[in-house]
């Protein structure tokens, strides 16, 4: 299959490394990767801080860079949450019905990775290999919006090597929220404080999860306190293997360059 | 006539607790650092929590139930006018007089006035969200009435002269200890050999009670359910205390937000399985109390009931915000809210806390009046998960944010930066010297993995608690371009 891949703005900005290993992982797995160069964002971020309208042309700049694409795939469960709920009603919203509809159409064609892989392609044994104690955070958006349920888990529970422990209370909010991580720093780090605890309680070397912002928010705490856990994404786990374990796994500080 | 339509009116300040004096952010700064309000609520919402999961997991058609209460809910609000008046008529029929407030002063006024009409000086209350919101207990003070709050946690706050702090739990903030303490200062005649045991609190609150109970001769009362068809009003409760306010006085005045009307008895079905599960996480609540009108030598021969608007119409007039108003009040959404159960109730400012107050409260005053309070939610969407009645509250929260940018008449410098940020993210080209430009960040890093800890702000917000990824030479599109020659 063809796939695009929506690298999203973060991931493209700050941690490249996610969409690398997103694109090797569907590589591996014998599949087309194109990176269409339009991209950048979804447009989650203006429309959940009330700016609905300048979102518009975000949406606008998305729907241009991904058509005509088979099948679009992000590592990132909130960036494809936005796509299925919200670019259609914030351009809808302002009157532009044309664009609505063709968001709605490329939305029914986009997928957050882990259900791109188990629902689409039918797989959960990806061939990765991890030799790591790992526990993982099921994001809200992931959780709650998309009901991923538990497909991170499947294709965690077949990567070789890969000891997965339970994170208690793993449904609780990381605390990120987008620009609630700024706006009510405090709170959000009062729940960062929570999930921290949480994490560490597990003893786990590297905590996981589908959405690269939640992780840098986790992964900022952690490494603020030189915890030593670390936070990595689900793709670039599914994307280690015995022969390609990339050097910067095992020795990397929580917060990834 | 003008031709501009100025809006419905909202509630109007200066009057009852739907107003905090400080933002969100700012109050949280101090509860989030009462490590004791932290571990009671920590501890009263995980309990909660657990039962109401437990007792709404043994209901096979919950999902059905739920779609039945949010189905009624807003074929209701769709013809409010008509139910409202059917309820008048009922209500008049059997006996009772309905008043009509359109907010806050004319609710208080309208009370105050019946109260006095009595010549008592003293009421007893069944605990009512709807008198709290337009302060109807300091009304009555400023006419020389002694309002007695029955229900055993709205006593506890009344006596602390505290505020309440959760919609079905009003001192969740407050452990045994710190209610026993509460007792012995205020309580006159109580043992001073009072312990923190939960049954010997109880029993100093109910001698303490049962005397205000006999003596009155007006009770005030909220409303759960308000049945149009034939004049019902119902309130649910757990102690019993609101049966001893609603049978025993002479004259019983009710205070009810207009929405909490439902058109039949059998919608009663729907929500009186709904409400005790989501609130109590209890199969069934101890007390039902259902009366129509007045029922000559039993019960209170003077039955008043008052319609409060207070800016529930302006609520209903925005068709994206309007489910706010299908809240039965069972907070369920207070207990699961990561926000809230950190943050505590009174760091919204208002009588209605937590994600349901967050886009209640807003949309009661008028977005500006409690502007922080769109933002107080991570969007975390465990509030929606758990409502019984499905009101999507973190669709609303944005909804209000949106509502909140538009409402500003000068630029903000966060929103040039977002206008910026969207100029630059609808334009490739621009987007990657945008790019471009956040990638020199990497040499404030000085080739650590992470930036200063000390950044201006708004960076400051986050770098105070945690570390900032260096960010990268290159982007991964810039990088695959070069790779695959694009």
């Amino acid at each position: 299959m063809k796939v695009a891949l929506f690298a999203t703005c973060l991931v493209d900005t700050m941690v490249p490394q996610v969409a690398r290993a997103t694109a090797a992982l569907l590589e591996r797995l014998g599949h087309e990767v194109v990176v269409p160069p339009g991209q950048s964002c979804c447009g989650q971020m203006h429309v959940n801080t009330g700016y609905r309208r300048e979102a518009v042309p975000i949406v606008a700049n998305h729907v241009r860079a991904f058509a005509g694409a088979e099948a679009i795939v992000a590592p990132s469960g909130s960036c494809v949450a936005s796509i299925h709920h919200q670019q259609a009603a914030v351009a809808r919203r302002a009157g532009e019905h044309g664009l609505a509809d063709e968001a709605a159409a490329l939305a029914g064609r986009t997928y957050e990775l882990s259900q791109f892989l188990v629902d689409v392609l039918d797989v959960t044994d990806v061939g990765a290999y991890y030799p790591h104690r790992v526990t993982y955070h099921p994001t809200c958006h992931s959780l709650r919006l998309l009901r991923v349920g538990d497909r991170p888990l499947q294709l965690l529970r077949a990567v070789r090597g890969l000891d997965l422990v339970e994170l208690p209370a793993a449904d609780q909010c990381c605390g990120f929220g987008g620009t609630f991580a700024v706006k009510n720093a405090e709170t959000s780090t009062a729940m960062l404080t929570d999930k921290m605890a949480n994490v560490l309680s597990t003893h786990a070397e590297v905590c996981t999860a589908g959405d690269a912002s939640c992780l840098m928010h986790i992964g900022g705490g952690l490494s603020r306190l030189r915890s030593g856990t670390r936070t990595v994404h689900l793709a670039e786990i599914l994307a280690s293997t015995e022969e390609a374990v990339s050097p910067d796994q095992s020795t990397r500080p929580a917060v990834s360059a | 006539m003008t031709g501009v339509f100025l809006g419905l009116p909202t509630a109007p300040r200066g009057v009852g607790h739907l107003r905090g004096d400080r933002s969100f952010p700012d109050a949280a700064r101090d509860s989030l650092r009462d490590g004791q309000l932290r571990a009671n609520l920590g501890h009263a919402t995980a309990t909660i929590r657990g039962k109401r999961a437990a007792v709404v997991g043994e209901v096979p058609d919950w999902a059905e139930l739920r779609e039945a209460g949010r189905a009624i809910k807003a074929a209701t609000m769709a013809r409010l006018d008509d139910h409202l008046v059917a309820l008048e008529e009922q209500v008049t029929a059997r006996g009772g007089t309905v008043h009509w407030a359109r907010d806050a002063n004319e609710a208080n006024e309208i009370v105050t006035r019946l109260v006095q009409a009595t010549g008592a000086d003293e009421v007893v209350k069944v605990k009512s969200m709807a008198t709290q919101e337009i302060g109807l207990n300091e009304a009555l003070e400023a006419a020389g009435i002694a309002a007695h709050e029955t229900d055993l946690a709205e006593l506890i706050v009344q006596l602390g002269e505290d505020k309440p702090s959760h919609i079905l739990v009003p001192a969740i903030h407050k452990n045994r200890a710190e209610i026993r303490e509460i007792f012995l200062r205020t309580m006159p005649g109580v043992d001073p050999g009072l312990t923190d045991e939960p049954r010997k609190l109880a029993m100093a609150a109910r001698a303490h009670l049962r005397e205000r109970f006999l003596r009155a001769r007006v009770a005030i009362s909220g409303v759960n359910f308000a049945v149009a068809e034939t004049g019902t009003l119902s309130v649910v409760e757990s102690e019993g205390n609101g049966r001893m306010c609603l049978t025993l006085p002479q004259t019983l005045i009710t205070v009810m937000g207009i929405e909490k009307v439902v058109p039949t008895f059998r919608d009663l079905e729907v929500f009186l399985q709904l409400l005790p599960r989501s609130s109590t996480g209890e199969r069934m609540n101890p007390y039902t109390s259902l009366w129509t009108g007045v029922t000559p030598g039993d019960g209170p021969q003077e039955f008043h009931l008052v319609l409060v608007d207070n800016g529930r119409t302006a609520v209903l007039a925005d068709d994206a915000g309007r489910s706010a108003l299908h809240c039965i009040r069972c907070s369920a959404c207070l207990n699961v809210c990561p926000v809230y159960e950190r943050a505590g109730g009174h760091a919204y400012g208002s009588v209605y806390p937590g994600p349901i107050g967050a886009v209640l409260s807003p949309q009661l005053t008028g977005v500006e009046d409690n502007a922080s309070l769109p933002y107080a939610s991570s969007l975390c969407g465990a509030c929606y998960d758990v409502c019984p009645v499905a009101i999507d509250i973190p669709s609303i929260l944005v909804h209000l944010r949106g509502e909140h940018v538009e409402a500003q008449s000068r630029t903000t410098p966060e929103a040039v930066a977002f206008r910026a940020l969207s100029t630059a993210m609808s334009n490739p080209r621009l987007w990657r010297l945008a790019q471009r430009a956040a990638g020199l960040g990497r040499f404030l890093a000085r080739g650590r993995p992470t930036l200063p800890a000390v950044l201006p702000p708004p960076a400051s917000k986050w770098t105070r608690t945690r570390d900032l990824p260096t960010p990268p030479k290159e982007t991964f599109t810039q990088a695959w371009a070069r790779e695959h020659g694009s």
